[in-house]
């Protein structure tokens, strides 16, 4: 108790400094949180993959489309229970700037597919029934304001020319890993407008996803689908709906290895500040430690001592820094909405973050430990005379 | 009865490449029951004596026998269990932890041994009443005068009923009226208690409260008087 007491009064007994040190460690683990958030979100379509879809696409390019008649071929695979084309239409509302995904997908097999878009019963049907209705995701409606029944008009980019589509279903995501700010519309409808537009681009679809069975059956089915069209004239490439994502993310792999570096490195930079602190105290309170040795208190108190002042200092900082992780984050995802559609901070990011506080303190008063358990009581004594 | 001998001591420092004598060949008993003052110009090592006394530093030969025990074959935590069980420290500069209040300053020695809260309390109290500080248990260093810090300090010294009292210049920081008070307090707690205490001081009038007297002059005892009459 009386350690414990000691270490609270001695961790702040330059409170200025204190308060310093306790702001850098809080912004540092908020940095560190928030950069670490940012790597999550990277990765996040990759963590909502399902192991049981696949994505089958043009071998040569995901620019390049396939016929919408594999589909039929591609369901005829054992091991396959649904496949749904889905084409990414690029729309945009107004101005380029109110970005959003849209796609265009075969909804009666796609819905089915991805049961994480969670629907009210009722709005699915009505969905389902007008082939030029879109569900819209929660936050995307959140932010323009749209309700079921209001009229959106997309101006292709893609797909030239002006497209109407009626709001009939708001979906939510079932977990917080789910983009609900996407826009989705019947694939049926962009294909009919396209057979009298341009009717050479018609009949295709950018990719398709593939329900199987079992996560098992993955390997296997990939193969089956990808034998069935090879020698064609559009090979396909069939792959794990994560694997998918992944080569999305691959594409930035190196900014995202150099914002992993800076997180680390920020924690670094507070670590060699905290140390110093933390040495710059020892040295002035070796006398202190010379009279508490010359009492009869062990080099292990000491240590205790000081290693204690260090993990206070570090965990206020530390916890305070986790803590406005929160509020940081929900701006951050406010602000780069756009962007940025699934920023959560995870689980395990507050215990690196925890972790690396801890880490910061040991490291931190480790050497001035030593240091202290090693001074001679004669000598430190001799500091203050 | 010797309560403290010293035999034949060495001792130097490092600075650098050179090696500094400070004592060379120094033999003094501590009876039990003395008041010892150690004088001496500065550099002449009576702090580094005081030192070796204390079990604070260690000696390059000889031996320093506390009753039957030796303190130079001592290790460093059995050195550090024999000064929380038999000496008391006085400072210059009183040393006090600057945190903590003069209450639980004191009970800082009372810490390592097995004494409960209450009985830890009772020591505390008692303490602080020999130097007439008990009104003064809350206040931090700060907020006491120097003279006050130094009876705390000397509070802290006596907390653990150790044999011996060691004190490095104890009036060296305090004006003429304090430095007669932890004077008369020395040696009062010398005459009633008995305790024994050793003491380096520059200020001949302080050696005066002292009994018995030792010169010290570039490390060698040069003149040691029995019984002051000085």
């Amino acid at each position: 108790m009386f350690i414990l007491k000691l270490v609270f009064k001695n961790a702040f007994r330059h409170r200025s400094r204190a308060l310093m040190t306790v702001g850098g460690v809080t912004l540092a683990v908020l940095a560190f949180g928030l950069l670490q958030t940012v790597v999550h979100a990277w990765y996040a379509g990759a963590a909502a993959a399902s192991a049981t879809r696949l994505a089958t696409r043009n071998s040569i390019s995901l620019v390049f489309p396939l016929p919408v008649s594999y589909r039929e071929k591609i369901k005829a695979a054992p091991g396959v229970t649904l496949v749904a084309g889905a084409a990414w239409f690029g729309g945009v509302y107004v101005d380029e700037k109110n970005f959003f995904p849209n796609f265009a997908v075969q909804l009666d097999s796609y819905l089915p597919l991805f049961p994480e878009f969670v629907f009210d019963p009722d709005e699915r049907d009505a969905l389902l029934r007008d082939r030029g209705g879109c569900a819209v995701g929660r936050k995307l409606a959140e932010r323009f304001g749209w309700k079921v029944g209001d009229r959106i008009p997309l101006r292709g980019t893609i797909y030239p020319g002006n497209w109407d589509l009626v709001v009939r279903a708001v979906y939510r995501g079932a977990n917080p890993n789910v983009d609900e700010r996407q826009l989705l519309f019947h694939w049926d409808y962009l294909n009919e407008t396209m057979r009298k537009t341009a009717p050479r681009r018609a009949d295709n679809v950018g990719l398709f996803m593939v329900g199987i069975a079992s996560p098992d059956l993955a390997p296997e089915v990939s193969r089956a689908i990808d034998e069935t069209f090879a020698n064609s004239l559009a090979e396909t490439l069939t792959e794990t709906e994560k694997a998918f994502a992944l080569g999305f993310v691959a594409m930035s792999d190196a900014i995202i290895g150099a914002v992993r570096i800076v997180s680390y490195l920020v924690v670094a930079i507070i670590m060699a500040v905290a140390a110093n602190t933390m040495a710059m105290t020892a040295r002035e309170r070796l006398c202190e430690y010379a009279v508490f040795r010359a009492l009869g208190f062990g080099s292990g108190f000491l240590g205790l001592m000081i290693l204690g002042e260090s993990l206070v200092i570090a965990l206020c900082g530390g916890l305070a820094g986790a803590w406005l992780t929160f509020p940081a984050a929900r701006a951050f995802a406010a602000a780069m909405s756009d962007f940025i559609p699934v920023f959560n901070v995870a689980p395990e990011t507050l215990w690196i973050q925890l972790a690396l506080t801890l880490a910061v303190g040991l490291a931190a008063a480790a050497l001035p430990a030593l240091r202290a358990g090693r001074i001679g009581i004669a000598e430190g004594l001799r500091r203050i005379a | 009865m010797s309560l403290i001998r010293i035999e034949n001591i060495y001792k130097s420092y490092r600075r650098g490449e050179e090696v500094v004598p400070v004592l060379q060949g120094v033999s003094l008993d501590i009876g039990e029951g003395e008041f010892l003052a150690l004088m001496g110009p500065s550099g002449s090592g009576k702090s580094t004596l005081l030192n070796l006394v204390a079990g604070i530093d260690t000696a390059d030969s000889g031996r320093i026998l506390h009753r039957a025990v030796d303190l130079t074959r001592l290790s460093q935590g059995e050195l550090a269990r024999w000064r929380a069980a038999h000496v008391g420290f006085i400072f210059q500069f009183y040393n006090l932890i600057p945190v903590l209040t003069a209450f639980e300053n004191v009970e800082l020695p009372l810490l390592l041994t097995r004494l409960a809260r209450r009985e830890r309390r009772k020591h505390v109290l008692a303490a602080l009443g020999v130097v007439s500080l008990t009104d003064r248990l809350s206040h931090y260093p700060s907020q006491l005068s120097g003279g006050q810090q130094q009876r705390v300090a000397i509070a802290r010294a006596l907390v653990g009923d150790p044999d011996i009292l060691v004190a490095d210049e104890p009036t060296g920081d305090l004006d003429r009226k304090s430095a007669g008070d932890v004077l008369t307090l020395l040696s009062r707690l010398n005459l009633e208690t008995g305790k024994t205490v050793v003491m380096v001081t520059h200020d001949p009038k302080a050696a005066e409260s002292a009994r018995r007297l030792v010169h010290l002059e570039k490390g060698e005892l040069l003149d040691v008087h029995p019984e002051t009459g000085l």
